[in-house]
Parts: C-alpha cells; sequence; structure tokens
C-alpha cells in the first residue's frame, strides 16, 4: 500500500475517533454451509483470540446472528476497527426432513428447521442495518444461486461496500474463477477460512473496501 | 389430468401493485402450486421481503418454501442516482414456484433452466 493510502487512513482514523465515529458494521452473509461462521471465527482467533460459534456439516448450524464488536484488523501498517456479525444461512426454502436424512430425529429436525427460518428472517433484517457485506461463497458451488444475487442486489441498490469470499480453496472442485467471472464487478478473495489460505490477502482488501 | 399452472405475470400487472401487495400475491399464488414468471422481475429489496415472508409461511410437511430464480440484476448509472447516490437497479426475469415443485438445475447470467414436478 502506498504512502497517500496509508496516510489517507490514518487520516480518517483520527478524525474517526476526534467525532466518536461509531465503527463500520459488516455483515458476513452467504448460503448455508458456505462457511460463514468458519470465516468469523476465523477473523476473531487472529484479532481477538476469541471464536464467534460452533461449526457443523449440517447445514443452518448458525440460527442466530451473532455480532462481535470492535475487531482491531491491522494489515500493511494500517488498521481498521470493525463491528462484525456473523449472520445464520439465507435460504428460500427449509425442509425439516433434509435435517433428518443429515441423521437427526424428526423433532429434532422440526425444531432445528423452526429456528432455521427464524435465523433467516434475522438475516435479512440485518441486512438494512450495515455498512457493508463480506459474501461467502462456496468456490465448490455454482455462484449463481439466488441468496448470492439477492445480497449483491441489495448492496448494490444501497451502494454499499461488498466484499466476496470465494471459501474452500482447499479443496480440490474449488474454482473461484467462475465466481469472479460471475461478479466481476465485485472485488473477490479466494481463501480457505479452514485453513487460512489468502487469509492476509483477505485483511487487506477489508481494510481497502470497509476502511 | 395431472398438470401445473404456470402464470406469466406482465410487468403492467405488477406495476400497479404496491411492494407490500406484490410479495403478498406471490406467496398466495405459489402456495397454491401455482408457478409464476415475472416479466420484470423483483427488486433486491422486494426478493429480501419475499424470503422473509416464506421463512414465516414455512409449515413442515405442507409448504417448505419457494425456489426463486432471477437473472443478476443490472445497474443504471443515471445521474439521478448518482445525485442521490442510490443506484437504479433494472430488475429482470424471474420464475418463482413451490420448492416441492421446482428445481433449478442451471443458471448463469442469460439462462435459467428449471425442472417442474407434478405431484407434490
Amino acid at each position: 500500500m502506498g504512502i497517500i493510502q496509508s496516510f489517507r487512513n490514518n487520516f480518517k482514523g483520527f478524525f474517526k475517533k476526534l467525532f466518536n465515529k461509531k465503527n463500520a458494521r459488516i455483515g458476513i452473509y452467504g448460503p448455508p454451509n458456505a462457511g460463514k461462521t468458519t470465516l468469523a471465527n476465523r477473523i476473531l482467533r487472529d484479532w481477538t483470540g476469541d471464536a464467534m460459534g460452533s461449526v457443523s456439516h449440517v447445514a443452518h448450524e448458525t440460527r442466530r446472528a451473532r455480532r462481535r464488536e470492535g475487531i482491531t484488523i491491522k494489515t500493511n501498517g494500517n488498521s481498521i476497527t470493525l463491528d462484525i456479525v456473523d449472520t445464520p444461512g439465507l435460504a428460500t426454502k427449509i425442509d425439516f426432513q433434509d435435517f433428518m436424512s443429515e441423521g437427526l430425529e424428526e423433532n429434532e429436525a422440526k425444531r432445528r428447521a423452526k429456528e432455521a427460518t427464524e435465523g433467516v428472517i434475522e438475516a435479512v433484517k440485518w441486512l438494512e442495518n450495515l455498512d457493508g457485506v463480506i459474501l461467502v461463497m462456496d468456490a465448490t458451488e455454482d455462484p449463481f444461486t439466488q441468496v448470492n444475487v439477492t445480497v449483491i442486489g441489495n448492496m448494490e441498490a444501497r451502494r454499499l461496500p461488498l466484499l466476496i469470499a470465494a471459501n474452500k480453496v482447499d479443496l480440490e472442485d474449488s474454482s473461484p474463477k467462475n465466481i469472479k467471472d460471475a461478479f466481476p464487478q465485485h472485488p473477490m478473495v479466494a481463501i480457505s477460512a479452514l485453513e487460512g489460505k489468502n487469509i492476509d490477502t483477505f485483511y487487506g482488501e477489508i481494510a481497502k473496501r470497509f476502511g | 389430468m395431472n398438470g401445473i399452472q404456470m402464470d406469466l405475470i406482465s410487468n403492467d400487472k405488477l406495476a400497479k401493485m404496491a411492494p407490500v401487495e406484490k410479495v403478498r400475491f406471490i406467496i398466495d399464488e405459489v402456495k397454491s402450486g401455482k408457478i409464476l414468471v415475472l416479466e420484470s422481475g423483483l427488486t433486491p429489496e422486494e426478493e429480501a421481503n419475499l424470503i422473509e415472508i416464506t421463512m414465516s409461511q414455512i409449515d413442515p410437511g405442507d409448504f417448505t418454501g419457494i425456489e426463486m430464480e432471477s437473472y443478476p440484476f443490472k445497474i443504471d448509472n443515471s445521474l439521478l442516482g448518482k445525485l442521490f447516490k442510490k443506484n437504479t437497479i433494472r430488475t429482470r426475469l424471474t420464475v418463482i414456484g413451490p420448492a416441492k415443485q421446482l428445481k433449478t438445475l442451471k443458471k448463469d447470467r442469460d439462462l435459467i433452466s428449471a425442472l417442474v414436478f407434478a405431484n407434490k
């Protein structure tokens, strides 16, 4: 990062402190099982030593939005302090039978489905209270999902910054290029939240987009 | 005869409705088993509202939600938008149906390929 950019960020930080401006509130969005909480945990572990929540291969493990305030990320000689909201996976359909096929008992599957629907509602409501979004996409999946289209559309309509995390690049069949080709108008970083691959580049991009 | 009703909704019909009416109309039609093709689609905010309302309507064993597919939005870089710091989004064709009867096979920037099932 150049001297001018560094000066600009420090200047911004000074005025932020001077006028007690609130931290930017950034939501982590994406479809279920894209790796949102794994990424939130990675960010928190790297910068606070803490974790956001549990992860699972069963979809909709995160059914309540979780917010962590004041996470300071230092990158390339600059620092940015953010409030991060880890949101439940967005979906247009939730069938308790999908959870039963993952081995859950019927009552447990129905309870999880009910909580998952509430989680989606909460995630949609958060969209109106954010300053930017990290959209986590599974790089082994088709990027043109409705959830991705809807989240990107909402950010574009509000002119809010968006950063795409093409996650799971540790998997052999991942193709972050498909994501870049699908949404070339937005910055994208190919990462593995699980293994930490490219995570420093990702933090640099966070500072650039949300600083 | 077993079949599925598919309604192709013109832009003019939807344009007369308030956003809340549109979402209500779509949910009611889809819950009754119809597949809707919206000529001009929904705005991103309306799509988000539709997802929210859909979730509140989910009933285990009966209504499991919707399958919705729209093409990515296009931005009109108008002077007015720049002045008000808000982008004007150009909405595009959207297909919506009951999740148990409509399944997207493939989707890209300009193509939506879907399967329709006759039985719930």
